[in-house]
């Protein structure tokens, strides 16, 4: 009988993948856990949420893909706050950690981080984090207007939430006392729970079968190979500094992110001193939120398919001064840190396509355009004598995104989130809102060499007459998404009633029982010399009827494309 | 006379025939004839007739399965489709989901739209979600978009309207209307093809549907005529998406409910030998040359869904392909097959697949080009395959062709012998169908570990053991004929309709005698289509509902039991009782998926499904008879095992003269169409029917030494 030498030839290095690969897939299971059994619409529909592994020392060794890049670090710092408020060795089976604080989690209150520590033969060998957004955290709810982080709900510092697997009672009964949608949001926290104990149990049997005691050296290549990895990914990009400033909405003045990207051997380091300080609304980003979506954008250029993790993710540095929008210190209000947060991709991209032309997109709507209105309404069935009942109607939906380097770019579709909206059938069905259209918005995307993506137009009344809310959250309204290389610009966003009146973009507004509110979505910027566009290009845009301006032009004949 | 059961399944290279008389099958694989399809099948069908000594007229029963209807929408060589639609609403088949399905892929693209923009049609109309009309049905606009349609020359009509899935009328005098000016054009009802709530899939079926009928039409038609030219006078079947059988007039008029029915007829066949084990659950695996597909088989019958993705063309991942809600087997298809294409990632390791060689140029060992190792080159090089065996000898295999592939793209790059390159291509390409396995599990509530495996396609034998062990799977089913296993399972098939119906109800405010007419509608619109397939014989009918806590955005399967729900004719249903059963039935199938209940929440029922098909009677398995001898040892392969790390003699044994005595691994094997592993640590025998059945006899850890 011969042996593979287990030494030689590579046994070991194979071996060590094939664990690395179900150690991917450990976390996918956990995420796939939580989605199925999560009620908030952002953590099910959206995949607004994430799931990981970390070795003893809160290493991240893995982390789940799912549809929002906002928890892509912060997640994995988050782990290193709950071991340093309970180190690891005073941890037990069946201990349930938790927190919701935005400056340790994930961003802001909706966001519970459950972290469960995992043990083997009577010693911890892993701890699995994840974090979803909950139903309801009381406070305002889903909008700008907080002015402080007191305002927007309950705060759960970092604490142990349960042991032997049960919650603690007086911590339930804090949160069922200050929240909306109690049984919900209690529910969303089971899931959290029993998503972790899903891995643990996954990762128990994978090390049984493979005969690991612990995930050191495991752990140890994962992360060494990954940070080769990523390093040998910069290696490839030019070295210096680049800087950008773009000028975004905000609430009341408008805010200049500013942004110097440094690639150096072997690391990137991106700082965002000069941009604007914080304002008393909840579009503050704290520190941990901007450096996911900084990490984000770095790596949807640098080393896309290397996988999350401690090693990964060191490579790329975040660093903004306190107290500018983007490091805002408790207790600043951060409800909505995403109209923000979002924005940073397109930042980090303005860095890079100066060192990178070739592989950088335009500018793009880049925060999420969700459609929040709330109201009263008679449900169909319902006896007309009974009192009229409230109804929600939270949809997620997108501008367009920026052109790509070799192609147009997506229309109404979400970048840097990858969220899914809700269909107009089921919005009709729990609601009394008509969308009397949702089409894309023709001439929207910026002309190029390649186009910008188109926004939409959505037009929507209350059927049955009565006024209804919206919580407005939207940006590119004054300051458009900015075309790329000579790419002319993203047209601007806005929202109107059928009388003309215009509403406001961020806030709470009324929209009266006898009107139709018109949101106009923005597009995304264009890419390279509108000159340089494809005449088959463009004259399928106007078959299909996405273009109809007169002045963007076909090129005359004999004009080079490239 | 006797049953004579004839089945013929299209594949994307090869048409499997199967024919069964009494307890005897017959068999033949021949290339598929892409131009002019039904050719194949009566070539195919001419030699396994000839071979039973049978002609045309003998056959009692036609059953037929195609990938045409996928090809064709894959590959886009359908017609030139228009659709009428609400106006404002004509960019929803465009617009999808608004998300990204590759997170960090800035490149991403989507499918373009079936039917592209200047051919939507905004049509002023307006229902509510109650069915209020908010804008009455502009018909001079119809009739107009129909003649300027005809002239831009369009082939098919889709007709797809707001909440048309509940209240149809729009829909069907638009169809009126368009027939008046234009009587010859097909017209496809999205309310028809799809009665469901959410606009993007239903309207997206009814131009997938629009898109294949006059190809599809084409192609029945002339295999129809061509079949009765050869004497057949029996009807023809159309295996199903959702594995139920259809006549000839339903596929002609609904060719979308044709999509995945090769596959269906594999994961028949599993459920079949899963009832007959008194398997409790089942996964199926089906590992041919592209794609393993995995499906979940609970008390013998597979699990069944309505969401189906059709050509995931990015990578295939989720997402990336074009939806449809119909009745399909729920299944997870992953790019893992043996001709599916090893190389190296980013970090240097080890992937495998979605990239498949194909049968042309295929792996490095057939000698046809290919440069690129693939699994049958590492299955090759690790000894499981015998060179001058695989496809029964007639193709025979070119090791050097192999080995060097390896190398070159595996082997020398990662500093690797070639014998752990090739243990790890299959390993990472079993890790691969594991992992899908769990998760696919995960996502439908159950865990795999502990099922069965039953395996077939001519790749899975190969790796069964190794999927099996991953998956902490303790017995494996290697059924006979596993190389033609679609074709028998449509032999196996009963005549099917599911209805469907969108009808939204909060639980507490139903009322039963409502639920009661709906149901007997549905029941009385499916039986006809299967008494139409299957007249006179016996039918079963079964419900279920798509239901979910208020507030949730999507639903969980759950099954009804319908004799408690319909209220003999008459008789005032009690409808607190119909309630409480309605609810008990959703709480227990959101504890079985979720594991707990959320106290204080109402639940709502938002779509009814409602299945009749007829009863099946057990069909004898067919083989040739068990040996009465204890098998001879042939000869030895050597073989590298990757559980073990160790090159070790295996016993090669026809699978013809197994015997029902275990039979202890290591052991090879082999027959025709493909060869079955069975590692140190399992036993084999050939089971009732001649199955093969593995068992693990010593549960060590499935790892490394």
């Amino acid at each position: 009988m011969t042996v593979i030498e287990r030494t030689s030839g590579g046994l070991d290095e194979l071996r060590r993948d094939l664990m690395w690969n179900r150690l991917i897939s450990v976390v996918q299971e956990q995420a796939t856990t939580l989605v199925r059994a999560a009620f908030s619409t952002s953590t099910r529909e959206a995949g607004d949420l994430s799931a990981g592994v970390f070795d003893p020392q809160g290493r991240m060794l893995a982390q789940s893909i799912t549809g929002t890049p906002g928890h892509v670090n912060s997640m994995a710092a988050s782990v290193l706050h709950f071991l340093e408020a309970f180190p690891l060795a005073g941890m037990s089976p069946g201990d349930i950690f938790l927190t919701n604080d935005p400056w340790r989690g994930t961003g802001h209150l909706f966001d519970i981080v459950v972290v469960t520590p995992v043990f083997r033969q009577g010693r911890a060998v892993a701890l699995f984090a994840c974090t979803s957004h909950v139903v309801d955290i009381g406070g305002t709810g889903f909008s700008t207007d907080s002015r402080e982080v007191y305002h927007e709900g309950l705060f759960l510092p970092i604490m142990r939430f349960g042991r032997d697997g049960v919650f603690d009672p007086n911590v339930v009964a804090i949160i069922e006392a200050n929240v909306r949608d109690k049984v919900q949001v209690i529910g969303d926290i089971h899931s959290l729970a029993a998503c972790n104990d899903i891995g643990a149990k996954r990762l128990v049997s994978m090390m049984d079968e493979y005969g690991l005691d612990d995930l050191d050296e495991l752990g140890e290549h994962i992360i060494e190979a990954s940070r080769t990895a990523m390093e040998a990914a910069v290696a490839e990009l030019p070295q210096g500094t680049w800087h950008s400033t773009m000028r975004v909405d905000g609430m009341t003045e408008p805010i200049d992110i500013v942004t110097t990207l440094t690639v150096a051997a072997g690391a990137i380091d991106v700082d965002f001193t000069g941009t604007s300080a914080q304002v008393p609304f909840g579009i503050n980003v704290p520190m941990a939120y901007t450096t996911a979506y900084t990490s984000f954008g770095v790596r949807c250029i640098v080393g896309p398919d290397i996988p999350n993790n401690s090693g990964s993710l060191s490579v790329v540095r975040v660093s903004a001064p306190q107290g500018c929008i983007l490091n805002a210190p408790h207790p600043a209000a951060v409800n909505v840190r995403h109209v923000m947060g979002q924005m940073l991709p397109d930042a980090v991209f303005g860095c890079l396509a100066q060192a990178v032309p070739e592989r950088v997109p335009a500018e793009g709507t880049s925060s999420l355009w969700n459609l929040l209105a709330t109201g009263t309404w008679n449900p169909p069935g319902a006896s007309p004598a009974a009192a009229p009942e409230r109804f929600i109607m939270m949809s997620f939906h997108s501008g367009g995104a920026g052109a790509r380097p070799d192609q147009d770019g997506l229309s109404a579709t979400a970048f840097p989130s990858g969220v899914r909206n809700m269909p107009v059938e089921i919005n009709e069905l729990i609601s009394p809102l008509v969308f009397w259209r949702k089409e894309f918005r023709p001439d929207s995307g910026g002309a190029g060499r390649y186009r910008g993506g188109h926004g939409q137009l959505i037009e929507v009344a209350n059927r049955q007459g009565g006024d209804f809310t919206i919580s407005a959250t939207y940006e590119r309204v004054v300051y458009p998404a900015r075309g790329r290389h000579g790419g002319e610009d993203g047209a601007t966003g806005s929202l109107f009633l059928d009388d003309g009146t215009a509403v406001k973009a961020k806030g709470v507004s009324v929209v009266p029982g006898n009107r139709r509110l018109t949101v106009s979505f923005p597009g995304g910027g264009g890419f390279g010399p509108v000159a340089e566009r494809d005449p088959d290009a463009l004259e399928r845009d106007r078959l299909l009827g996405f273009v109809t301006r007169r002045e963007t032009i076909s090129p005359a004949p004999g004009t080079a494309r490239h | 006379m006797n049953d004579v059961r004839l089945a013929a399944d299209i594949g994307g290279t090869f048409t499997d025939i199967a024919l069964q008389v009494g307890s005897t099958l017959h068999t033949a694989k021949v290339l598929t004839t892409q131009r002019e399809p039904a050719a194949a099948v009566l070539d195919g069908t001419a030699k396994v007739l000839a071979g039973a000594g049978l002609c045309g007229a003998d056959v009692t029963v036609f059953v037929h399965g195609t990938t045409l209807a996928t090809n064709a929408l894959i590959e886009r060589r359908g017609a030139d489709t228009a659709l009428l639609t609400t106006a404002g609403l004509r960019d929803a088949v465009e617009m999808a989901h608004e998300d990204r399905f590759a997170q960090y892929d800035l490149a991403m693209t989507r499918p373009d739209p079936l039917v592209p923009r200047h051919r939507r049609v905004g049509i002023p109309e307006r229902l509510a979600a109650d069915g209020t009309v908010l804008l009455a049905l502009d018909e001079h606009a119809v009739r107009q978009a129909a003649l300027e349609l005809r002239d831009l020359g369009v082939q098919s009509i889709a007709i797809g309207f707001l909440h048309s899935y509940r209240f149809d009328a729009h829909e069907r005098r638009a169809r009126e209307l368009v027939a008046e000016v234009w009587p010859e054009v097909p017209i496809t009802l999205s309310s028809e093809v799809c009665p469901e709530i959410r606009e993007y899939e239903r309207f997206s079926t009814a131009c997938a549907n629009a898109y294949i009928q006059p190809l599809m039409q084409r192609y029945l038609l002339d295999l129809e005529g061509r079949r009765r030219g050869l004497g057949m006078t029996c009807p023809m079947y159309l295996m199903q998406s959702g594995g139920g059988l259809g006549t000839l007039a339903e596929a002609v008029r609904h060719p979308v409910r044709l999509i995945e029915s090769g596959p269906a007829g594999g994961a028949l066949l599993a459920a079949e030998i899963a009832r007959d084990l008194g398997v409790a659950m089942a996964l199926s695996f089906d590992m041919g040359g592209t794609t393993a597909k995995l499906c979940i088989v609970e008390h013998g019958e597979p699990h069944t869904s309505r969401e189906f993705e059709v050509g995931r063309q990015y990578r295939f991942l989720p997402g990336s392909g074009l939806p449809l809600r119909l009745p399909v087997i729920d299944m997870v298809e992953i790019g893992a097959g043996g001709s599916s294409v090893a190389g190296r990632d980013a970090l240097g390791r080890i992937a495998v697949g979605p990239r498949s060689a194909g049968s042309e140029p295929g792996p490095a060992a057939y000698g046809r080009g290919g440069t690129e190792p693939t699994v049958t080159d590492a299955d090759l090089l690790l000894g499981r395959i015998l060179p001058e065996r695989f496809a029964g000898g007639e193709l025979p295999l070119d090791l050097d062709a192999a080995a060097t592939a390896l190398r070159r793209a595996i082997a020398e790059p990662g500093g690797l012998t070639l014998e752990v390159a090739a243990v790890g291509v299959s390993e990472v390409v079993d890790e691969n169908m594991a992992n899908a396995g769990r998760v696919h599990g995960i996502e439908r509530g159950c865990d795999v570990s502990g099922s069965t495996l039953i395996a077939f396609g001519g790749a899975a034998p190969l790796h069964a053991a190794r999927v099996a062990t991953k998956l902490g799977i303790d017995h494996i089913v290697i059924p006979s004929g596993a190389g033609v296993g679609s074709a028998i399972g449509f032999l196996r098939a009963p005549a099917a309709h599911e209805s469907v119906r969108t009808w939204h109800r909060r639980i507490e405010d139903l009322r039963g005698d409502e639920l009661g007419s709906l149901l007997r509608a549905m029941v009385a619109e499916a039986t006809e289509v299967v008494q139409g397939a299957a007249p006179g014989e016996p039918t079963t009918a079964s419900a279920r509902a798509f239901m979910r806590y208020r507030g949730q955005g999507h639903e969980i399967t759950v099954a009804l039991p319908l004799e408690d729900l319909i209220a003999p004719e008459g008789v005032r249903p009690d409808d607190q009782a119909i309630r409480n059963t309605l609810a008990s039935r959703f709480l227990h199938a959101y504890r079985d998926m979720y594991t707990r209940e959320i106290p204080g929440l109402g639940v709502e029922a938002l779509t009814w499904l409602l299945t009749v098909r007829t009863v099946l009677t057990p069909q004898p398995w067919v083989g040739t008879a068990p040996a009465l001898q204890p098998p001879a040892r042939r000869a030895f392969a050597e073989v590298l095992d990757p559980g073990t790390g160790a090159v070790v003699p295996h016993l090669v044994v026809e699978r013809s003269v197994l015997g029902p005595q275990p039979l202890d691994g290591p052991a090879l094997v082999i027959e025709d169409q493909t060869t079955t592993v069975v590692p140190e640590g399992f036993t084999v025998r050939r089971g009732p029917g001649g199955h093969l059945l593995l068992s693990r006899v010593t549960l060590t850890p499935g790892g490394f030494p």
